[in-house]
């Protein structure tokens, strides 16, 4: 426990440190919602009945630009190889490195959530509820971002590949958060429908993600 | 203890690497890998931490630790010295002491030993590429695993730090360890056996 609990640490210590890029993720989030207004216009209508579409969107292309960097620092100096000869399962290190990296990049957002829901015209309510849902859905963008992030570094292709193998896989959550913020606005389905879903896909992902990760990784390494 | 390497055969990216490899070492015995560019060093060393899958032949270590894999047993420092920036020198080898656990020496003595404790509050990115691998030899010291895989450890080193690198490894040595290290000329290791790669065995 000792050794995941020195990963953990080690990596919210390097991500809240200079070049570390906890803020990137949170800074991309809030100017995407910001230009959206400029592009879609000022209509208040508009913004609000497709903001919660935007905040997920936004969300997942915020967690999406993060992602890159969570193994692949650590495979170009050759951290990843001493990892691998510790004393914890592979499994679980990925695991506490995508829960670090979850707090850093995914926590940011939804706590920017209830802000920019101002932006774009949201009732408070409206922004709790979408808020709530990121928390419950953006755990599994990480977990299955993830398995891209093992992917790119075991196929050695950089983090070029990472966008094209992980969007298609965050379909479901796109559509089952998205699903769950309307309901709560407008119905006619009951919320917990959609949003039991999506906390379905977060525990399956973080249990897929982290085995199929490691399992990449073990194979990839060389 | 004793490792073993019977008939080894590594392909890596479609190519054979070496073939039919036989290697034996005891406690106390090291052994000097050389041989040219390419010949397979580093994919040895790799090889026996874990990483290069063994296409064939057989790795085995008697009388270790059941508990433990090969890799859990053995130090592996590579060309990259595994360092993050932004920490301190102290940080560096305190997080790489607790991951990789086991009882070494304290990090501030391990440091000592390398001659880095007046930096250890320096953030690593103002290292030296001598320092930089210093502070990585240190962690050979702060984590105690029998088995030290090192790939050209002396690169980068200024004679003094060869000297204290030397003088770790006959300390290993004497203590029952055991090093297998890939180089182009001596590290300081006297008593190593060489295994030459890439010539007709």
């Amino acid at each position: 426990m000792s050794a995941l609990s020195a990963l953990f640490m080690r990596d919210l210590r390097l991500a809240v440190r200079v070049g570390g890029g906890a803020l990137i993720g949170v800074l991309f989030f809030v100017i995407v919602v910001i230009l959206v207004p400029f592009a879609i216009g000022p209509d208040p209508n508009l913004l609000a009945r497709i903001g919660p579409a935007i905040l997920w969107l936004d969300a997942l292309l915020a967690s999406l630009l993060a992602l890159d960097r969570l193994l692949a620092a650590d495979y170009e100096d050759g951290s990843l190889d001493l990892i691998l000869t510790g004393q914890s399962a592979l499994e679980l290190a990925v695991a506490a490195k995508a829960i670090a990296h979850w707090l850093t990049t995914g926590l940011p957002l939804i706590i920017a959530t209830p802000l920019l829901g101002l932006f774009l015209n949201l009732e408070w309510r409206t922004s709790a509820a979408v808020a709530l849902t990121l928390l419950a859905g953006t755990p599994a963008l990480t977990f299955i971002g993830l398995i891209g992030a093992a992917l790119s570094v075991a196929l050695r292709r950089g983090g070029l590949l990472l966008p094209v193998l992980v969007l298609p896989l965050t379909v479901p959550v796109l559509i089952f958060g998205v699903a769950a913020s309307n309901a709560a606005i407008v119905g006619p389905l009951p919320f917990g429908t959609p949003f039991t879903i999506l906390c379905a896909l977060t525990l399956l992902s973080s249990v897929v993600g982290v085995v199929a990760a490691a399992t990449a990784l073990r194979h990839g390494l060389e | 203890m004793q490792l073993s390497g019977t008939d080894l055969l590594c392909i890596r990216g479609g190519r054979e690497v070496f073939a039919g490899l036989a290697f034996e070492l005891r406690g106390g015995e090291a052994i000097l890998v050389t041989g040219r560019n390419g010949a397979g060093k580093s994919s040895l060393l790799r090889m026996i931490a874990g990483f290069v899958p063994i296409a064939g032949g057989r790795l085995e270590l008697k009388d270790g630790d059941p508990e433990l894999t090969l890799a859990e047993q053995a130090h592996y420092l590579g060309h990259q010295d595994a360092l993050k920036p932004s920490l301190t020198v102290g940080e560096n080898l305190s997080f790489w002491a607790r991951y990789l656990g086991g009882d070494g020496l304290a990090p501030q003595d391990a440091l000592e030993t390398v001659g880095l404790d007046a930096l250890a509050e320096l953030p690593a990115a103002y290292l030296s590429a001598g320092q930089r691998r210093r502070l990585s030899i240190a962690r050979l010291v702060a984590v105690k695993r029998p088995i030290w895989l090192l790939d050209e450890p002396t690169s980068a080193l200024d004679r003094s730090a060869q000297e204290r690198l030397s003088s770790l490894m006959q300390h290993h040595l004497g203590g029952g360890g055991m090093i297998i290290a890939a180089a182009h000329g001596p590290i300081g290791l006297e008593r190593a056996r060489e295994l030459r790669l890439g010539e007709a065995a």
